[in-house]
């Protein structure tokens, strides 16, 4: 087994500051001498660490030295065949799963609950959508995981289907049957990609659903800014043993940059050492945060913060149960407006509010003192602001009808109409709320009077919509 | 030997004390805590290296903290600290025989074990029959009081640290919740000179303002603090600070202290100009 107490980018950065190098390179601030300000912001130290690639410090592009031995050590800590440190977001991730398996036409079966950059990949390479219809939860007004009998009668309805596409978990850290799912997807030849950009840590810890690569998944997009502790924009896209690296590394130069920030990938290997080395600990500690304020929340009365009991062995397989996720509806507040108010209020910042619920976003750093906090402005947003159930829109998974491919739609001639008008037209382009970054329309899509009444609610409600080329979002562009 | 505890009271500005020894060092689940003697202010306990009391000024602030809200409010049955591990507001609150419970609570056993052992100045009434200690976070403990108390002292150490929790809209609501119907709660309100200070009082007065009808402000000067001029928060559902003082009824009872007297009370709330802004700017919003 390799050591994963050791950090090769990390540490060629540490030899390469004291080797105290002149640069006649980019990037031009030079350590940051040209840039005084920058440097007052983010300290000598981190200006000093942005540099370029260069043989001591090998290229993202195509590593042979310490990057190459990062992304080995990476893919021996997750257990996979392959890893990339991903410099573009879990979205370049994500987008480089797509664009490795399916070509112009090519089917992939996914749940409609799929982040942005699913679809962005499927404008980018011509790719067509199949949805598996997720279940919902009434109560709660969730998309759950996907059934295996649907993702069956999907493939069985698509077999020449390219992939089957799936979140481990949701945004809401639900879990469809992985293991079972990879099984059936095999079965037909049909590559399985996972999106785990919530599930970071279920290749760490204990008591944690099942990570994609131990279900034997094809790809899968990690995280690792989000429950890893990296630096925002960095992550993995991991690979079985069934995928060529090699073609995969050319699918990811496409898009990504070939000047790769030092400071995102030795975030990565300084992020991965301390997972492989501390991880089970640290996120322990983690899911005993999520289980008491979990309790303290249910006790305040009205919140429903929810976990395990929600499991039924099929769409919801399995809960992560380092999320709080809590449904806010019965306490008279949409979840948008809980958001809100904790934000402009109470000084807290949580990490997305929908129509009916609120998610809390536990990691690595959390301080019990910060939950009390979470916990007592709660209490205090349902004392001053809370009221009888009323009146709120309770279904939010709305069945798309795709009418074209996203590409052909997305490159379409088309028109703005206004919202109210553009019923029963396709959509050419993207609509959604953010956070979570779940289409509620995309490129390709028929417009129902569901969609629109759904949309002019959600705005109603402050939700934070974007996508559309009007930012108002009082027209939407249709195909002519 | 030449042996000085300093505290950087701005990172400009430090207040040096000679100390001639040092009693207790430890450290807590939550901070370090020293103990040292002194020939100029007695012993004097820091945490995290911040002054909280010496025995030679700490009387200012827990009378202060104390009578204050005691003159006004009629009737005080049950009293809830938080905070307090030094004893010294329990102290001043046993002095009124009305006062059917008091409930303290405090993060850190240790402060009050070592305050128990080294500062029986303040320490000594935390074995009265009255008091209960709940060594818990005080955020967590008021959320689940509704209409129990009369009046809450909120002795808070800075708004950083473990004690942040304690300046926060969050918290002032649930003690507002917390209160019965006339009940008073008295803060511990930062100094309203230093900058960095000023902005965290400033702060703390507009989630007062934002969670309570009333809400005034008033000061004591205490040499060992940063600037040694000190505020302290007054809100209310029901009493005003000065118009419903009972000075007669106060004076009647004979208490003796070294820094309050109902003349004061009025005098206290009189404050600077600068400060009266720094206040009004927060208050004009509501």
């Amino acid at each position: 087994m390799e050591d994963q107490r050791r950090a090769p980018i990390y540490e060629a950065l540490e030899k390469f500051r004291k080797m105290r190098i002149v640069p006649f390179d980019v990037p031009g601030h030079k350590r940051g001498r040209g840039n005084p300000e920058l440097t007052e912001l983010l300290g000598e130290k981190c200006v000093g660490l942005d540099v370029n690639s260069m043989k001591p410090l090998d290229n993202l592009c195509h590593p042979i030295s310490v990057i190459r031995d990062a992304e080995e050590l990476a893919a021996n800590a997750f257990g996979a065949a392959h890893a990339f440190l991903m410099v573009g977001g879990t979205t370049s991730a994500v987008q480089s799963m797509i664009l490795s398996v399916a070509k112009r036409g090519d089917k992939i079966i996914l749940p409609r609950n799929v982040h942005r950059s699913v679809m962005g990949a499927m404008v980018l390479c011509g790719a067509v959508p199949v949805y598996v219809n997720p279940e919902c939860d009434k109560r709660l007004g969730i998309p759950l995981g996907m059934s295996v009998q649907q993702v069956k009668k999907a493939i069985l309805e698509n077999p020449d289907a390219k992939a089957v596409f799936v979140n481990n978990p949701t945004y809401y850290g639900i879990c469809s049957d992985l293991k079972a799912i990879v099984k059936l997807a095999h079965q037909h030849g049909m590559k399985c990609l996972v999106d785990e950009a919530h599930g970071t840590h279920f290749y760490f810890g204990d008591n944690l659903p099942i990570s994609a690569m131990a279900a034997g998944a094809d790809m899968a997009a990690v995280s690792m800014h989000k429950s890893g502790g990296s630096l925002t924009q960095s992550s993995f896209l991991l690979l079985g043993p069934d995928m060529p690296e090699g073609y995969v590394r050319q699918i990811i130069n496409l898009t990504q940059t070939t000047s790769a920030s030092y400071l995102l990938l030795s975030s990565l290997d300084i992020s991965r050492r301390n997972l492989a080395l501390r991880g089970k600990e640290a996120f322990g500690h983690v899911m005993e945060m999520a289980e008491y304020a979990r309790k303290e929340i249910n006790a305040i009365g009205g919140y429903y913060a929810y976990g395990k009991e929600l499991c039924n062995g099929d769409s919801i397989y399995d809960f992560d149960c380092t999320k709080l996720s809590i449904h806010t509806l019965d306490v008279g507040l949409a979840g948008i407006e809980v958001y809100d108010l904790l934000r402009d209020e109470y000084d807290i910042q949580i990490e997305f509010g929908d129509l009916g619920n609120v998610l809390a976003y536990l990691s690595i750093g959390d301080r019990q003192r910060d939950l009390e906090r979470l916990v007592s402005a709660l209490s205090e947003v349902k004392r001053r602001f809370g009221g009888e159930k009323t009146g709120l829109m309770e279904q939010e998974y709305i069945d798309p009808v795709v009418a074209v491919s996203p590409q052909d739609a997305f490159y379409s001639e088309k028109e703005s109409l206004p919202l109210k008008e553009s019923s029963g037209r396709i959509c050419s382009e993207f609509v959604m709320c953010y956070p979570p970054g779940i289409p509620i329309l995309a490129p390709g899509e028929k417009i129902t009077d569901e969609i629109l009444d759904y949309i002019i609610y959600a705005k109603e409600k402050g939700c934070s919509m974007t996508g559309p080329e009007d930012p108002m979002i009082e027209h939407l562009n249709v195909l002519k | 030997m030449n042996f000085w505890f300093s505290e950087a009271q701005t990172p400009n500005v430090k207040l040096s004390i000679r100390v001639d020894r040092q009693l207790y060092s430890g450290k807590s689940e939550f901070q370090r805590i020293d103990v040292f003697e002194s020939p100029e202010f007695g012993r004097f306990l820091t945490l995290d290296g911040y002054m909280m009391l010496t025995e030679k000024d700490e009387f200012i602030y827990h009378e202060m903290i104390t009578h204050v809200p005691m003159a006004v409010h009629p009737n005080v049955k049950s009293v809830l600290v938080i905070g307090a591990g030094d004893g010294g507001v329990i102290r001043e609150l046993t002095r009124y025989p009305e006062i059917d419970q008091i409930d303290m609570v405090e993060i850190d056993p240790l402060v009050v074990e070592v305050c128990k052992k080294y500062l029986p100045q303040t320490a000594c009434c935390l074995d009265d029959p009255r008091l209960n200690i709940y060594y818990e976070d005080g955020v967590k403990f008021i959320r689940s009081c509704e209409d129990k108390y009369d009046l809450i002292i909120v002795d808070s150490t800075d708004p950083f640290g473990p004690g942040e929790g304690l300046f926060t809209k969050e918290f002032y609501g649930n003690c507002y919740k917390a209160l019965r119907e006339d009940g008073i709660m008295v803060n511990q309100h930062e100094s309203p000179f230093y900058p960095e200070d000023s902005i965290a009082c400033q702060r703390a007065h507009k989630r007062i303002v934002e969670s309570f009808p009333i809400s005034r402000v008033y000061q004591a000067h205490i040499p060992t603090y940063p600037s040694g001029h000190w505020l302290f928060g007054f809100a209310s559902k029901k009493y005003h600070p000065l118009k419903d003082l009972k000075e007669t009824r106060w004076n009647v009872r004979g208490l003796h202290c070294n820094y309050y007297t109902t003349t004061l009370h009025k005098g206290a709330f009189y404050l600077p100009a600068y400060v009266e802004e720094l206040l009004k700017d927060v208050e004009q919003e509501y």
